[in-house]
């Protein structure tokens, strides 16, 4: 990279992040001023964002060539008072907490005391909701059961396609008038229609404005800048923000300034989850750069510049502050845009081009832990694409991960979408499958399936608290046989899920009353055509997911019940019990017994893995096709982010021989440690999971680097990877770091602090994770060559 | 069937096995050995010794019950092998038979080798070359690939470091060379014993006298056995020997080279 990006990365990860109330003051003073007006919501909502993005302080920094700042300086970050309130307390332990933490000045707690508290107080949407849950959901949440991610943040999650390169804002406009026209007066909807996409028409204006704002700064600034070839770029910055987002774009540039013009909207507008993300960035931008190649407008080095510039754009920009159970769900400052490489066309070929060897060799040069990456991996793409991906695997820092579009696209058309809009989409966020542009496929919340087990094992009740959260399924100390034990656990199943699944829809009803979001609405088919909110189903789909936690943990668990009471009878079912409530302390033998001689799974062996199946298919079944309230279907996914911590901290000692407290097993992995085959072994084990009726698994497997040294062992991880997609296996990511490297790093964290690791569905600065999932992660089973 | 009656003595299946041959392949590790070389990483094969027999047909090893140390059909054997049967076909791998030493068992292994060709897997096999020249002639009929370890030259050093004279074993390799299966020789690199000059020389001078193999693969010696040995209650010979360093190797693979071998392996 060339010196004025290296200054710009430099800066950017040396960056700290603090609260901004520059928002949070705005949005206040929009709504004081309108009050006690009759404006229907989405207009106010569209006003109050024109008013931000009209009002908010510019950041050019000195050699961008990509411009646009969420906050007034990098990491910035503003907070979302209309949404989540934060309290003086929530400011204190931002400002102070060990992990994650955010500077906050006195001034912002200033205003926040003065302004934003006084005013937001008893009308944020986290009040709304927790408000309108009721007793068994705040008991079952309290528990520990599952988690609620719209209480902080809206839905969110979602991608976007293609549309931003063929039309500019000015075509999105006359799209909405069109819209309005065929409104027909009659339609029960038809003023709420109406309503909603007025509200779009100002959006697209506050983002008009906000560039020509950037174009009149640069103005100002090539004016005054000495630099001759400095002044010609600004100049020429200039006539991009003045053509795009208006227009379409027609170089690489503006195609790159325009998405990047959008994701500040989308993410200033409120604070959805995943940000927001290009999706198929190689495919979106190749058009442009093979057109300006071979015109000779642009050269490769040019290119790799400008996305390097996108690049530190988005590690410029961290999650908003998150606070409480979300806070430890989502225990990062990664905001999960992931940026999907290779796999199929609309036509269904091969889809990698030049630019997705182009990128990738960007994403190995910056070595940030923002934007996530991957890639997307077919059976039509060649070998040689894996390969260079796993290259960059090797440097260690845990990007790109590795996808499997084939089985994306059959799991896209499972859920009944069109076959070209299963083609054209991918995976965002962790391992999310969604159709880009097109679907609002927003995460509910993770659910805690080994807790419901323990509850099965308590009759109902929650022995951390003593408290009856489930149903009475019968004392276990009575149960005669396996399948009688399985049916309390699937009684309590059943029973949690219907909790969450109607919490669920009446937080859409919320979502879509209260907090419509015109301006990402202009960005999803076919919220224009239909006049419809993002949030109100006018997405052409609209999937609800519940995340499974912990599959690895109860399958262990379950299979240790079944095989040391009911089958080996090494130990009763009341011994059982006690050991548990002893944490095992009482008990050598029976723990030894079950760490040593209970099948697992994740050893390829169907003494475990059948229970496994039985466990999926309990929760596909009790989830898979429940209507939610945006016209769509709710769906599942296997996937942890950091949940898998703070679910262990809830839970007290499990069957499977995990002490109380200790962390969930993670994704589709096996229990940190249980596999002792090898990664074949994991794989033919995870690969027994349906998959295809997912919408998404996350495998996490590390390795050594000596396995990578040479080409053959890199040509044996993409044989490896190969397999697992045959399988059908959603996704797999490596961590590849010695566990030697890791416990250094955690003793002296100040010499370590550019290690990256992967955690999740993202990588993340080793020395920034809590302890336990440094420990965690540690434990992860290395494979190395014996 | 005979693939139901005989039973194979092993110690060990390993998959994601990387560095036994071609691909990912599944190893399976056959107890007992002929041989008793100081360095061994394998001692848990090694046992029944047999001293200084080489692998002859009709030969039954005992049962054991030691965790991993098993009596296996062959039937049994392939659906363990083929449990990673997807991984194999996806990276043109197969199965790999070492030990100990593979032809101590010769009716067991030419029963799974026969199996596993009519299968289509693709078998290699990792010896020490230590057995009669017919049994060893007609297990060649059934590998694919071979894995045949070279470790001293000179006689008497041989007897000295492995228990056992090399005569049978450089017959073999003549054998080996007419067969043209697809050979790699392997020379364990032991500070002052396999790695010394004359042996260098001597080896590089064998391998120009065959007509067939030319291929030669460097494998470093690692001290890792060492807790092995300390579990085991075996001494452990090699003492406080530590592995050759990069710069050796680069030499030996150098010398290698300027007699018209193909090295592989060695300096990373």
């Amino acid at each position: 990279m060339n010196s004025r990006i290296q200054k710009l990365r430099e800066d950017s990860i040396s960056a700290v992040p603090e609260v901004s109330a520059e928002r949070a003051a705005l949005v206040t003073e929009y709504y004081k001023s309108v009050e006690g007006q009759d404006i229907p919501i989405p207009i106010k909502r569209a006003s109050a964002f024109k008013h931000i993005m009209m009002n908010k302080e510019l950041c050019i920094l000195k050699g961008e060539l990509i411009v646009g700042e969420r906050g007034p300086s990098p990491k910035a970050t503003p907070t979302y008072p209309e949404i989540c309130i934060h309290s003086l307390d929530d400011l204190q332990v931002l400002d102070t907490r060990l992990k994650i933490p955010y500077k906050v000045s006195s001034d912002v707690k200033d205003i926040y005391q003065r302004e934003i508290i006084p005013f937001w107080e008893g009308r944020s949407q986290r009040e709304l909701i927790f408000k309108n849950m009721k007793e068994d959901w705040l008991a079952a949440y309290e528990a520990g059961v599952f988690t609620e991610f719209m209480e902080q943040r809206p839905p969110g999650h979602t991608a976007l396609d293609d549309k931003i390169y063929k039309k500019g804002f000015l075509d999105f406009q006359k799209d909405i008038q069109a819209s309005i026209g065929n409104i027909d007066e009659n339609h029960p909807e038809a003023r709420g229609k109406k309503d909603e996409l007025e509200a779009m028409r100002i959006s697209l204006d506050a983002l008009i404005g906000f560039a020509e704002r950037h174009a009149e700064r640069l103005e100002e600034m090539a004016r005054v800048e000495p630099d001759a070839d400095r002044k010609k770029e600004i100049e020429e910055m200039v006539r991009v923000c003045r053509r795009v987002p208006a227009n379409s774009p027609e170089s690489f540039w503006e195609a790159i300034q325009y998405y990047w013009f959008v994701h500040i909207g989308i993410i200033t507008e409120v604070n959805p989850w995943d940000a927001f993300n290009p999706g198929r960035l190689d495919q979106h931008l190749y058009p442009f750069y093979k057109q300006e190649i071979e015109a000779g407008t642009l050269t490769e080095e040019r290119a790799k510049e400008l996305l390097q510039a996108l690049w530190i754009k988005f590690n410029n920009h961290p999650a908003p502050p998150k606070v409480g159970v979300t806070s430890k769900e989502s225990s990062t400052y990664t905001d999960f845009a992931l940026i999907n490489l290779g796999g199929l066309k609309e036509d269904g070929s091969d889809a990698v081009n030049d630019l997705s060897y182009l990128i990738l060799d960007v994403i190995g040069e910056m070595r940030l832990v923002q934007p996530s990456s991957m890639i997307q991996l077919s059976k039509k793409n060649p070998d040689r694409f894996i390969k260079h991906a796993i290259q960059i695997v090797r440097s260690g820092f845990g990007q790109p991960s590795v996808f499997n579009t084939d089985a994306i696209v059959q799991e896209l058309m499972l859920q009944g979408k069109r076959l070209e809009d299963a083609r054209t989409g991918g995976a965002s966020g962790c391992v999310e499958s969604g159709a880009f542009g097109k679907e609002a496929y927003i995460l509910t919340g993770y659910f805690n399936i080994p807790k419901v087990l323990e509850i099965a094992l308590h009759n109902g009740h929650d022995p951390r608290t003593g408290n009856k959260v489930g149903v009475e399924t019968g004392d276990p100390s009575k149960f005669e046989s396996f399948d009688q034990l399985y049916e309390a656990f699937e009684k309590q199943m059943k029973y949690f899920i219907d909790i969450k699944i109607i919490g669920n829809n009446i937080i859409d009803q919320l979502y879509a009353r209260y907090l419509p979001v015109p301006f990402l609405s202009t960005m999803i088919d076919d919220c224009i055509s239909e006049g419809k909110d993002y949030h109100d189903g006018g997405a052409r789909y609209n999937t609800s997911y519940i995340q499974g936690v912990g599959l690895g943990s109860i399958t262990d668990s379950l299979v240790s019940i079944k095989h040391n009471v009911f089958d080996r009878k090494t130990a009763t079912m009341t011994e059982f019990q006690k050991a548990l409530a002893e944490d095992f302390d009482g008990s050598p033998e029976l723990h030894h017994a079950i760490m040593e001689n209970t099948p697992k799974y994740g050893n390829d062996d169907d003494r475990a893995d059948d229970i496994m199946k039985r466990v999926f298919n309990t929760y596909y079944g009790l989830i898979d096709g429940r209507p939610n309230s945006r016209g769509g279907q709710h769906r599942i996914n296997l996937l942890p982010t950091t949940v898998h911590i703070y679910f262990g901290s809830v839970i007290g000692a499990l069957p499977d021989g995990r002490k109380a407290g200790q962390p969930l097993s993670e994704g589709v992995s096996p229990v940190q440690g249980a596999d002792r085959n090898g990664p074949t072994s994991v794989l033919r084990s995870a690969g027994k999971i349906d998959h295809i009726r997912t919408g998404g698994t996350l495998l996490n497997q590390k390795f050594t680097p000596q396995l990578l040294a040479d080409d053959a062992g890199r040509n044996k991880l993409a044989h490896l990877i190969r397999g697992y997609f045959k399988m059908d296996g959603h996704h797999i990511q490596f961590n590849v770091v010695t566990a030697e490297a890791l416990r250094k790093a955690q003793q002296e964290p100040e010499k370590h602090r550019d290690l990256i690791v992967r955690v999740a569905g993202y990588s993340d600065y080793f020395v920034d994770l809590a302890p336990e999932l440094q420990e965690e992660i540690i434990n992860r089973t290395e494979h190395q060559d014996l | 069937m005979t693939g139901e009656r005989i039973q194979g003595n092993i110690f060990d299946i390993k998959r994601y096995a990387i560095h036994d041959g071609n691909g990912i392949r599944v190893t399976v590790f056959m107890r007992g050995c002929p041989l008793d070389c100081w360095w061994c990483h394998n001692p848990e094969g090694i046992r029944p010794r047999q001293a200084g027999q080489p692998g002859q047909s009709g030969q039954t090893t005992p049962h054991t019950s030691k965790a991993g140390q098993r009596s296996i059909s062959v039937n049994e054997l392939i659906q363990e092998v083929e449990k990673d049967l997807i991984f194999i076909d996806e990276s043109g791998g197969g199965v790999t038979f070492s030990g100990g030493e593979p032809l101590m068992q010769p009716d067991f292994l030419i029963n799974a080798l026969e199996a596993f060709g009519k299968r289509y897997v693709h078998r290699t096999l990792d010896t020490s070359g230590f057995a009669d020249t017919e049994v060893f002639a007609s297990v060649l009929e059934h590998v694919d690939q071979v894995l045949f370890d070279l470790k001293l030259i000179n006689e008497e050093e041989h007897a000295k470091y492995t228990g056992v004279s090399n005569d049978l074993i450089l017959k073999n390799l003549r054998i080996l060379d007419q067969s043209e299966k697809d050979v790699i020789l392997r020379l364990p690199v032991i500070p002052g014993i396999t790695d010394v000059e004359s042996n260098i020389r001597a080896i590089g001078e064998l391998v120009s006298t065959l007509e067939n193999i030319d291929t030669l693969e460097l494998l470093s010696y690692h001290a890792t056995a060492r807790a092995k040995y300390e579990r085991l209650g075996v001494e452990f010979r090699m003492g406080d020997i530590v592995p050759v360093s990069e710069r050796d190797l680069v030499s030996i693979k150098y010398t290698m080279e300027s007699m018209g071998i193909k090295v592989i392996g060695g300096p990373e």
